[in-house]
């Protein structure tokens, strides 16, 4: 128990200290970012309990928030996932999986993909709507979410490839 | 009252979801108001503090292109202090210098810089403790970079004219029409100029200066280059596509533009409108 919440606090600093140093800085074709640091909402344990995990992605968005100066679009996207990840787990992983005791390393890979996928996709969309805070660009919104999500989806898939636990 | 609580204790994480989601919106909504945005900010101790340790890391790599700016600059200055006609010999002193001496200039390094979104600012590494206030400009040796809104002890934030919230005064170089300087959020190298009457003379390459009008920049300052215009819809208004001198994608050292005169004109305007 005490090993989840110290590996969990580790991944909070480290993944919002990337964003922040380095993937911020990466302006792909001008706009592109990948925001890896979601990967904190994928992979948080799914058998917590949902009031801890919605304050936590409150907290992980406001700080992404602060350093981007952007006021609250982070925390209203990360908070939005948390309250619907159960909706997304059950409908990636199906009703009659168990997912109170699963770990996201020993899914399925079409059930985990669809679920890091539907994430992001969401995450992203809500994120840009929010900055952009007008639906007169949402040719704009969609183009920006359609090419982050791609580019956030390949470096949470090669992520979770490098950081696999070893299997015994 | 029992049916309160229990009611409230099964819908704990409906109600809790509501509440976070109200205020990351009422954050968000905040931020688009102009002045508003106080205490979300990178401008704050630990934020600014972490971007200047990064920025202490990354000025290596820029070392060399700052370099050239600033001969080129020097050269600039040179080249005017060279033109400037010995003054002893005159009758009466003309200060010849373009900027009224009313305005100050220090000098502050760009620690955090963001252009890839529609709401851009940029984060600077002097704050209160250096004597910068909100409302004072920011230009580079280049161009104009953005205005002060939020200060620090240590760090300031600033509001980069790559953010739809931003209006800057400008003019026409060779004319005195006027408009306001915006951003439509796509390319970070392009502005627009809007409100220009049609009956300015307008040509591709014409070059766009501050205004003056306000009192944040001094009038003269370069802003960038007419790359296309076309009239609006009601065909009185120009809408102008400037290319800007500025790279605002990568900024270094910037100046702060004091006003000394600001309160006294203010405390004059304010005096007028009672």
């Amino acid at each position: 128990m005490t090993n989840t919440i110290i590996s969990n606090s580790i991944r909070f600093v480290v993944l919002i200290l990337l964003q922040v140093l380095l993937l911020n800085n990466i302006n792909f074709l001008g706009y592109v970012n990948p925001y890896l640091y979601i990967l904190f909402l994928i992979l948080y344990p799914f058998n917590s309990p949902q009031s801890l995990f919605l304050i936590l992605a409150f907290l992980l968005g406001l700080s992404l928030d602060t350093f981007e100066d952007s006021g609250g679009i982070h925390a209203a996207a990360c908070v939005f996932i948390a309250y619907i990840r159960p909706i997304i787990l059950r409908f990636s992983f199906g009703i009659s999986y168990d997912y109170q005791t699963v770990k996201l390393t020993n899914t399925p890979y079409g059930a985990r993909i669809s679920y890091i996928l539907i994430v992001v996709i969401l995450h992203h969309f809500v994120l840009f709507t929010l900055e952009m805070f007008s639906f007169t660009h949402i040719f704009l919104i969609l183009k920006k979410t359609f090419f982050t999500s791609i580019f956030t989806i390949i470096m949470v898939l090669i992520s979770l490839t490098l950081f696999q636990p070893r299997r015994k | 009252m029992q049916q309160i609580f229990n009611f409230l204790i099964r819908n704990k994480n409906n109600i809790l979801f509501l509440l976070l989601l109200a205020l990351s919106l009422f954050l968000t909504i905040q931020s688009h108001s102009f002045h508003k945005s106080k205490f979300i900010s990178s401008a704050n101790f630990i934020t600014g503090g972490i971007y200047k340790k990064a920025n202490s890391i990354q000025s290596y790599f820029h070392l060399e292109d700052y370099n050239a700016r600033l001969l080129e600059e020097n050269n600039e200055l040179r080249n005017r202090l060279s033109n400037i006609p010995d003054t002893l010999f005159r009758e009466t002193f003309i200060d010849s210098t373009v900027y009224e001496g009313i305005y100050e200039f220090r000098t502050a390094t760009v620690i955090n810089n963001n252009y890839s979104k529609v709401d851009n600012y940029i984060t600077l590494d002097k704050g209160r403790k250096d004597n910068i206030l909100p409302e004072y400009g920011v230009v580079t040796s280049q161009g104009i970079v953005g205005i002060i809104d939020n200060v620090s002890t240590n760090y300031s934030r600033v509001i980069s004219i790559l953010n739809t919230d931003s209006k800057i005064n400008v003019q026409l170089k060779k004319t005195n029409h006027f408009g306001s300087l915006i951003w439509n959020g796509k390319d970070p190298n392009v502005v627009q100029l809007v409100d220009v009457p049609r009956l300015a003379p307008l040509k591709k390459g014409d070059t766009i200066i501050t205004g003056g009008k306000s009192l944040i920049f001094p009038k003269g300052i370069p802003v960038g280059n007419i790359i296309d215009f076309n009239l609006d819809e009601n065909g009185s208004y120009y809408t102008i596509d400037i290319q800007l001198f500025n790279d605002m994608t990568n900024i270094g050292h910037v100046y702060v533009i004091v006003n000394k005169d600001k309160a006294e004109i203010r405390s004059l305007e304010e005096t007028d409108n009672d």
